[in-house]
């Protein structure tokens, strides 16, 4: 038995045209992947595709030697991170970072417990009252990256999540993000074009020219 | 920034001007609803009973239409689908359609005439396209990721719709069913030509107390405790808005998918079967006036087209035909020239152009069977006698259109930059070929798309016009619901053959507005 994320002979399609082709992807047990390529060239799609929100045209996603190519998004498990926030607008700090939670039966104290945690782990503590409209972009993109982490993904994907943001805020967000991952022990992928910021990041800096390669 | 006293009077003159037109009609009916006998009217049970069964079929109404419409929004939101922008059209056509003809061709279409699931029927029928278009309008601009973000979290689709889709979308539901419960609750054609006579809506009880029992005083008080109901909706509903609304980002440019999934398929195909049902009435409509007895003819047109009339009838259909468009003319002048007035206040009074704005819309609920009963009331009891006079008929007709001209205009209006004129000035253009280069060019655009929308409005209105039109001077409306109140197979197919007519002008009208509309802007 293989652990963790394997992508095998994926293709995706944009409007008929082949983005990516031939498309091999592992990702063990809590490792940091990061990977490079320029903006447009399909990363986001790979990202989409291995959380369900798209179909590749041909291949195959396992996890743990399940196949969970056809397996709907929200029975994934698999956590994702946008460049943009999206944080919900109707709902405050700790109503985002408790939105997962919600739909898996935890009771209330300990939703409040562990979006507490979380928020603390993120550098918000107190944060939990905050309209999302007030927060600045770092502020934001944490509190995405608590909700992400709230119902306990088994892999977590960022796609470009520090894009928007300044270049000493995001190298510190790399770090702290690279440590809670580790603390976390959650394998992720960590999509970005910034070299700077994949070595921050991850244990394995991969770009998608190699991904392609195999084949 | 203009100097601020000059801004004043551009804003006050215009804003009077149209606040005592719009307030005139609604002033006489409160001074004669809260006359002597209102309060006979008003602890009468059979005021009640109107009432609550206006309310009733109104509110079912609104609920079928918003279930109906909330598929197709979605799928004309969201999905890449063929034919959208056709589709889009097509949905919206009933929105312009007289109220009287839709009346018609649903009482010769459906098994079932004359009862309440007729109206509802019937109104479905208008307000779904009203719903798809300020639904769809919203959505397409919510970030299609936030449903990804709540796939990612866990979410079942449905569970997604209702707790992220639908709360970033509740504003446009439920400015929507606020308009779609306004239609239903004052609709008067269809209820009249559709519906259980024994059952009268408070508009159908307003119209037979004021015109047939000649009880204006009741008719008024009626119109009064009408116009209680929608100045309630509307507060109720600007409340809910403001406490539901929330500051999200909407995004510009709209991107659709490609149909995947059980849901987007049932979603897409609902949305085109929706279309079809759409043009069903119409097409029983047309079947309708042409048919002849047994078999098929142009027998009915042939009638309406004699410029002479040999039957019983006192007025020929073709007059009623000439009638319409005359009227409809001067009314698009009147309209136009009274909203275009009420926009150029409204941005002069800046801030406190809210109200004004308010006043402004006012005629879109106060129903135009109130418009018409004011005008009737104040042409009885005003210091001059004008009762009969033919102006008030497209002064009527022009109020009940003038909202519609502003909520086209004053979007365009406030949608200009500034600098664009600025920007005009320094590559060498004088202030006056600046304005026309920028914003007299689009401005133009909009009064054409408004111009024909208050065209059709008019062509087709019959709330106001049934108060204030003389016997003798039918417009086609009118004369359709008089020859659907005779017996006999030619009277019913001379009104579906005036009725065609009356269809194909309409759509032509709109056609050549829209034709003017730029593809990307606010406004109806």
């Amino acid at each position: 038995m293989v652990s963790g994320l394997h992508v095998e002979d994926l293709r995706i399609d944009y409007d008929g045209v082949t983005l990516l082709d031939h498309v091999d992807l592992s990702v063990a047990a809590g490792e940091v992947v990061a990977l490079l390529g320029a903006s447009g060239s399909g990363k986001s799609s790979l990202l989409r595709c291995i959380a369900g929100v798209q179909a590749p045209e041909h291949g195959r996603i396992l996890w743990n030697d399940e196949d969970i190519t056809r397996t709907r998004a929200h029975l994934r498990r698999i956590g994702l991170v946008f460049q943009d926030p999206l944080l919900f607008p109707h709902r405050d700090v700790a109503g985002n970072v408790s939105f997962g939670m919600e739909q898996r039966k935890v009771s209330v104290d300990e939703r409040r417990a562990r979006t507490r945690d979380l928020l603390e782990l993120v550098g918000l503590s107190g944060f939990e009252q905050r309209d999302v409209a007030t927060l600045s972009g770092g502020e934001a993109q944490r509190v995405a990256l608590a909700r992400a982490l709230a119902p306990g993904p088994r892999l977590l994907l960022l796609d470009e999540p520090f894009g928007a943001l300044d270049r000493d805020l995001r190298d510190r967000l790399a770090i702290d993000v690279r440590d809670l991952l580790h603390a976390q022990g959650i394998p992720a992928v960590h999509v970005t074009h910034d070299r700077t910021e994949a070595d921050l990041v991850a244990d394995r800096v991969v770009t998608l020219a190699e991904l392609q390669g195999s084949a | 920034m203009r100097s601020s006293g000059s801004a004043r009077w551009a804003s006050v003159v215009p804003l009077a001007f149209v606040a005592v037109l719009v307030a005139w009609p609604v002033a006489m009916v409160l001074a004669t609803g809260l006359g002597k006998g209102s309060l006979e009217v008003l602890t009468a049970s059979s005021t009640w009973r109107i009432l609550g069964y206006t309310f009733a079929q109104a509110a079912v109404s609104t609920a079928l239409s918003l279930a109906i419409a909330i598929p197709v929004a979605y799928a004309v939101a969201r999905l890449r689908l063929p034919l959208r922008r056709t589709l889009l059209a097509i949905i919206t056509v009933p929105f312009i359609l007289p109220t009287v003809v839709v009346g018609l061709a649903f009482r010769e279409l459906l098994p079932f005439p004359g009862t309440t699931a007729a109206i509802i029927v019937a109104h479905v029928f208008f307000n779904v396209g009203l719903v798809v278009r300020v639904v769809s309008g919203l959505w397409e601009k919510v970030d299609p990721r936030y449903d990804d973000v709540g796939a990612s979290l866990g979410l079942a689709p449905w569970t997604r719709f209702r707790r992220v889709t639908l709360p970033l979308i509740w504003p446009a539901i439920l400015a929507s069913s606020v308009l779609a419960f306004l239609f239903c609750f004052t609709s008067f054609g269809v209820v009249l030509v559709v519906g259980d006579p024994a059952l009268p809506t408070i508009e159908v009880e307003i119209y037979q107390r004021a015109m047939q029992r000649l009880d204006l005083n009741g008719a008024a008080t009626l119109a009064l405790l009408q116009l209680l109901v929608v100045v309630a909706a509307v507060v109720v509903s600007s409340r809910l808005q403001r406490r539901l609304s929330i500051r999200q980002r909407l995004q510009s440019g709209e991107e659709r998918r490609p149909v995947r999934g059980p849901l987007d398929v049932t979603a897409a195909v609902w949305a085109y079967v929706l279309a079809m049902l759409i043009v069903v009435p119409l097409v029983a409509l047309l079947a309708r006036s042409l048919r002849v007895g047994g078999s098929w003819g142009l027998e009915w047109y042939a009638q309406v087209l004699q410029p002479t009339d040999s039957t019983t009838r006192t007025v020929p259909l073709l007059q009623s035909v000439e009638l319409s468009l005359r009227y409809a003319v001067i009314a698009t002048l009147v309209a136009v020239g009274l909203g275009l007035l009420a926009c150029i206040g409204i941005q002069a009074a800046q801030r406190r152009g809210t109200w004004v704005d308010a006043i402004v819309t006012l005629p879109l609920g106060v129903s135009a069977v109130t418009i018409g009963l004011g005008l009737l009331l104040g042409s009885l009891r005003g210091p001059v006698d004008l009762r009969g006079w033919w102006l008030l008929v497209p002064l009527g007709q022009a109020l009940v259109a003038m909202p519609i001209v502003v909520r086209v205009v004053l979007p365009i209006l406030r949608s200009f930059d500034p600098r664009m004129r600025d920007v005009a000035a320094t590559l060498g253009a004088s202030p006056v070929r600046a304005w026309i280069a920028t914003e007299g060019a689009a401005t133009a655009k909009a009064i054409g798309v408004a111009a024909a929308l208050a065209c059709a409005i008019s062509l087709g209105e019959f709330g106001a016009t049934a108060f204030l039109v003389r016997l003798d001077t039918p417009t086609i409306p009118v004369q359709v619901v008089r020859l659907l109140g005779r017996p006999g197979e030619a009277n019913v197919g001379q009104a579906a053959a005036l009725s065609v007519i009356l269809v194909v002008i309409t759509l032509v009208i709109v056609a050549l507005g829209e034709r003017l509309r730029p593809r990307r802007g606010g406004g109806w």
